[in-house]
């Protein structure tokens, strides 16, 4: 008994389903939408619901990207990238985010701006904001339906009480279009920005959880703050106020990953996105090329 | 320097397969045998009725294979068999069964000594001893062959009855239970491998969850219950297992045919009754069923069943009677999917939980040295 | 005078409700369940009418609907029948026919609730100055700076010590929890405020202070109340008019001067002569 999957592994009426679903997602931006998800092949939490909503609108000559932690070569990344190639025949993949026209990652978005051609896919572990202030389902949806997320803003209120400083590090409350707050995954706040009126279209699926949702091309998205206390992104300036470079590429805007360099002992700075680390590289080395003669 | 990162993470998850694989195989025996499907199925029975039950397939053959490519882990093997089912298209549905007509091996009641049609013990090990049996240690083949042919040397399988009157019945023909709501009762059944939760959910939907929970989840929460943070205070009215005929439309006539028979552990608990000024007080329900046999699960979910109807119509007093901590938590896919993906890197969000506490503490030493 | 609040024929029935509920209950049937259907008629064609800078009060025993009321017109209930009209700003607001949403912003923007138990109104996981700078974020105040300040100003003007703004509520007494309550109720400057049994169970002096504030705080931002309660001496204290309610009716309303010194209803009498 040997078995073989249909294109995008799921079937065609769970397919018809998502899509449905997505679009409903950007009809209303920001809201989550619950769908059934069915179950993949790997972990609920290693990004099944990106997973669905990558094979629910992939087609035969699109190329895909799939990074984890901002590099297409880390372990998860590589075994979505190769579940995709098993059952999406005439699927090409990239590690360049120019290239793609489909972008699925987790924690990351890339560095490199989007265009309004391409789709980027964001892995979801907790969809909803209030879960924080409000455990019960039922009564978030009333929250969220009324905008009401004073309980949300309290919780940054005593934050600032406490510490002088809103300890929201990652998956920050994020307001669409003036009405729903999304949770936008577990990006870093250096990546929040990229959200607010990005020409690609971002969905974002939560496979556990069974909710999807969108922030659609254009839209506004502001990250919740005080007037007189911003949003802010990481920090990344030494101890003289210098901004850290990567060892590597030299950039200095980008994320930056932190570790110790195991031969040294020294700890060392890098772009969190591999791509755009691996194409300043390039870039550098011609330049260097082109000086030298 | 090259990009310090995962690399190479393609060739390490290959590894992994190679070694897993290697654990299987690398039994320090000559004898040594793969372990053949029917063999999962037959003698480690009741351990496959649990994967069948928590994968949602009822599909005996896979469910093994499942069981033989996990290396023996139940969550891992119910996870194979959800996700086979993902990609199998829904081509036709069955009536509701009915389960009177229960072709029955086992099937006993606490509440009534003698019941219409006796009580049938049937294969457990509820009065055995648990005592090493260390003759199975060394099994001869032709001992563990002969077990079959003397059990019914002296019986005719014939003497034994197919299927058995309910006991619930009769306590509602006592009028000890509530009439059935053939409005209610009969309404299509909320479909959970189709549909999300949206709560508030009803009770069919909660029924559904359960029947494919994770057995652990559902009995601590059911024990929870049972020992205080609850008060169902339950009687087990019928608890049967046995084999349920599969009914379909024929493709061509349109009538109901049967196909096959699933194997089903039911189980119907009587619960104390409501104080109820409008209507006549009666004894409450819970109601359990699963896949194979999986008799905890099926007792847990009836007591669990009880206990939310009672959340769904008042406000829960503890957390076995809240829709939402109980249906959102007992799903062994579910919970151990995101359990496992802890151990993926996170080398993004935490470098930002370093950026924030490093932030707050130059901020606290700086407001220190001001003082 | 403007009106702030006009209250017609609102009705509150718990049960599924009959033909004969309205007929088989009240004070002639001494009763407010049916014994028909067993509903209970919590309040049957309440009527009134309030003003600006008025305090109305509403006295009654327990199970004489006189919460039901104040519960419906804060949205905590959903009334059976009736009507009720909000006037702020040269707008009319039809209270009982608005979406949850419109409902929510008139909470947040116009009225102010102070319950009897403080683990109503307060949010004891967050400090005071937090459960005040809620009240403030849902009406959008989103400086935060502004926020602290108004806090400590309430918290001042309340009594409570500015210093403990940053502590959580269940460390509070319940004099001050109450404090706590009514500076959050008044963080947003509400136009109308409810205060349902605000001073039952506190100490007789602490009943005073807080009774005192109160009446400072009309006078100061000629705020409408509706002060429920079953102490005759809060309703002497505070109310301009009152109301009185037996199972689920009005069976008596006036100046509060006029109803203390010449009740006419039976009920209101005996009330009045067993408090003297």
């Amino acid at each position: 008994m040997s078995l073989s999957y249909p294109f995008g592994f799921l079937d065609e009426y769970a397919k018809k389903e998502i899509r449905r679903t997505t679009l409903k997602a950007v009809a209303i931006p920001g809201y989550q939408v619950p769908y059934s998800s069915r179950e993949m092949p790997m972990g609920r939490g290693f990004g099944t619901g990106g997973l669905q909503l990558t094979l629910s609108v992939i087609g035969k000559g699109e190329t895909l990207k799939v990074i984890d932690q901002g590099t297409d070569d880390s372990v998860n990344a590589v075994s979505l990238r190769s579940f995709i190639e098993m059952t999406c025949e005439g699927v090409n993949t990239t590690t360049k985010t120019e290239e793609s026209d489909l972008i699925q990652s987790r924690h990351r978005i890339p560095e490199k701006p989007l265009r309004e051609d391409q789709i980027l896919i964001l892995q979801v572990p907790y969809p909803d904001p209030l879960i924080v202030v409000e455990a019960s389902e039922e009564k978030r949806k009333t929250l969220h339906g009324e905008a009401d997320y004073s309980r949300l803003l309290v919780k940054l209120y005593e934050d600032i009480v406490k510490f002088d400083e809103i300890t929201i590090s990652h998956r920050y409350p994020t307001r669409i279009n003036n009405h729903y707050v999304i949770d936008p995954s577990p990006i870093p706040r250096w990546d929040v920005p990229k959200l607010n009126q990005s020409p690609a279209l971002i969905l974002l699926g939560a496979g556990r959880e069974k909710k999807i949702y969108a922030v659609p091309p254009y839209t506004k998205a502001e990250p919740l703050a005080f007037e007189d206390v911003p949003f802010r992104v990481e920090d990344f300036n030494d101890v003289n106020g210098m901004r850290r470079c990567c060892q590597r590429c030299n950039c200095n805007n980008s994320f930056l990953d932190e570790f110790i360099d195991s031969k040294t002992g020294h700890k060392v700075y890098q772009c969190s996105d591999a791509d755009w680390c691996e194409e300043n590289t390039i870039n550098n080395n011609e330049t260097l090329e082109i000086a030298n003669g | 320097m090259g990009y310090v990162a995962i690399k190479g993470g393609a060739q390490a998850i290959e590894g992994t397969k190679d070694v897993f694989e290697f654990l299987r195989t690398s039994q320090n025996d000559s004898h040594a045998l793969p372990l053949d499907v029917g063999t999962i199925e037959n003698q480690l029975r009741l351990l496959h009725s649990r994967v069948i039950s928590e994968g949602g397939v009822y599909h005996p053959t896979l469910a093994s294979l499942a069981i033989k490519q996990s290396q023996g882990d139940t969550l891992e093997a119910a996870f194979a068999l959800r996700a086979y089912r993902s990609t199998q298209p829904r081509l036709v549905e069955t009536p509701v069964l009915d389960s009177k007509n229960m072709r029955v091996t086992r099937r006993i009641s606490s509440a009534f000594k003698d019941i219409p049609g006796g009580q049938m013990l049937g294969a457990t090990t509820d009065y055995h001893l648990r005592l090493l049996r260390m003759e199975l240690l060394n099994e001869s083949p032709e001992n563990f062959r002969k077990v079959t042919e003397i059990l019914f040397e002296n019986s005719s399988i014939d003497d034994i009855p197919d299927t058995f009157p309910k006991v619930l019945d009769a306590l509602r023909a006592e009028g000890l239970l509530p009439e059935v709501n053939e409005t209610t009762d009969n309404k299509k059944p909320f479909d959970i491998t189709r549909e999300p939760l949206v709560f508030p959910v009803d009770r069919s939907a909660a029924l559904a969850t359960m029947t494919r929970a994770e057995q652990g989840s559902l009995l601590a929460i059911a024990y929870s219950n049972m020992r205080g943070y609850g008060d169902v205070h339950p009687t087990i009215a019928e608890l049967r297992v046995g084999y349920l005929p599969v009914l379909l439309p024929h493709p061509i006539t349109g009538e109901l045919t049967e196909v096959g028979e699933v194997e089903v552990t039911e189980c119907e608990v009587v619960a104390m009754y409501e104080g109820d000024n409008d209507n006549e007080a009666t004894f409450t329900l819970g109601y359990g069923a699963c896949f194979g046999n999986n008799e905890v699960k099926a007792i847990s979910m009836a007591i669990l069943d009880r206990a939310l109807q009672k959340g769904m119509n008042e406000e829960p007093a503890n957390p076995s009677e809240d829709p939402e901590f109980v249906l959102l938590h007992i799903d062994g896919i579910d919970s151990m999917g995101f359990c496992t993906h802890y151990k993926m890197p996170h080398y993004v969000t935490f470098q930002s939980d370093m950026d924030r506490l490093r932030t707050t503490q130059k901020k606290q030493s700086k407001k220190e040295s001001q003082l | 005078m403007d009106k702030v609040l006009e209250v017609n024929n609102l009705s509150k029935v718990y049960g599924q409700g009959c033909a004969a509920c309205f007929e088989l209950t009240g004070p002639e049937h001494d009763t407010n369940i049916c014994p028909k259907c067993g509903s209970v008629v919590a309040a049957h064609n309440v009527s009134f009418d309030l003003y600006k800078g008025e305090i109305l009060g509403i006295m009654g025993e327990s199970g004489s609907g006189k919460s039901t009321a104040v519960k419906c017109l804060y949205f905590d209930q959903k009334p059976t029948s009736g009507r009720a009209s909000f006037f702020n700003d040269e707008k009319q607001y039809d209270l009982f026919n608005m979406n949850a949403a419109h409902q929510r912003h008139l909470m947040n923007h116009k009225f102010g609730m102070v319950y009897q138990n403080p683990h109503l109104g307060l949010n004891f996981d967050i400090s005071a100055g937090g459960n005040i700078a809620e009240r403030l974020l849902m009406s959008e105040v989103d400086h935060y700076g502004e926020i602290r300040k108004r806090a400590t100003d309430l918290l001042k003007r309340t009594e409570v010590l500015a210093e403990r703004m940053d502590e959580l509520p269940k460390n509070f007494s319940g004099g001050m929890q109450q404090r706590v309550q009514i500076a959050k109720a008044l963080a947003i400057n509400p136009p109308l405020l409810f205060l349902d049994e605000v001073t039952t169970g506190l100490d007789l002096s602490v009943q005073a202070a807080i009774l005192d504030l109160i009446l400072e705080i009309q006078q100061e931002n000629q705020t409408a109340m509706i002060v429920v309660t079953h102490d005759l001496g809060v309703i002497r204290l505070l109310a301009g008019r009152t109301l009185v309610m037996k199972y689920g009716r009005i069976i008596e309303n006036g100046l509060t001067d006029q109803i203390l010194e010449d009740p006419q209803h039976a009920y209101t009498q005996r009330l009045v002569a067993s408090a003297l």
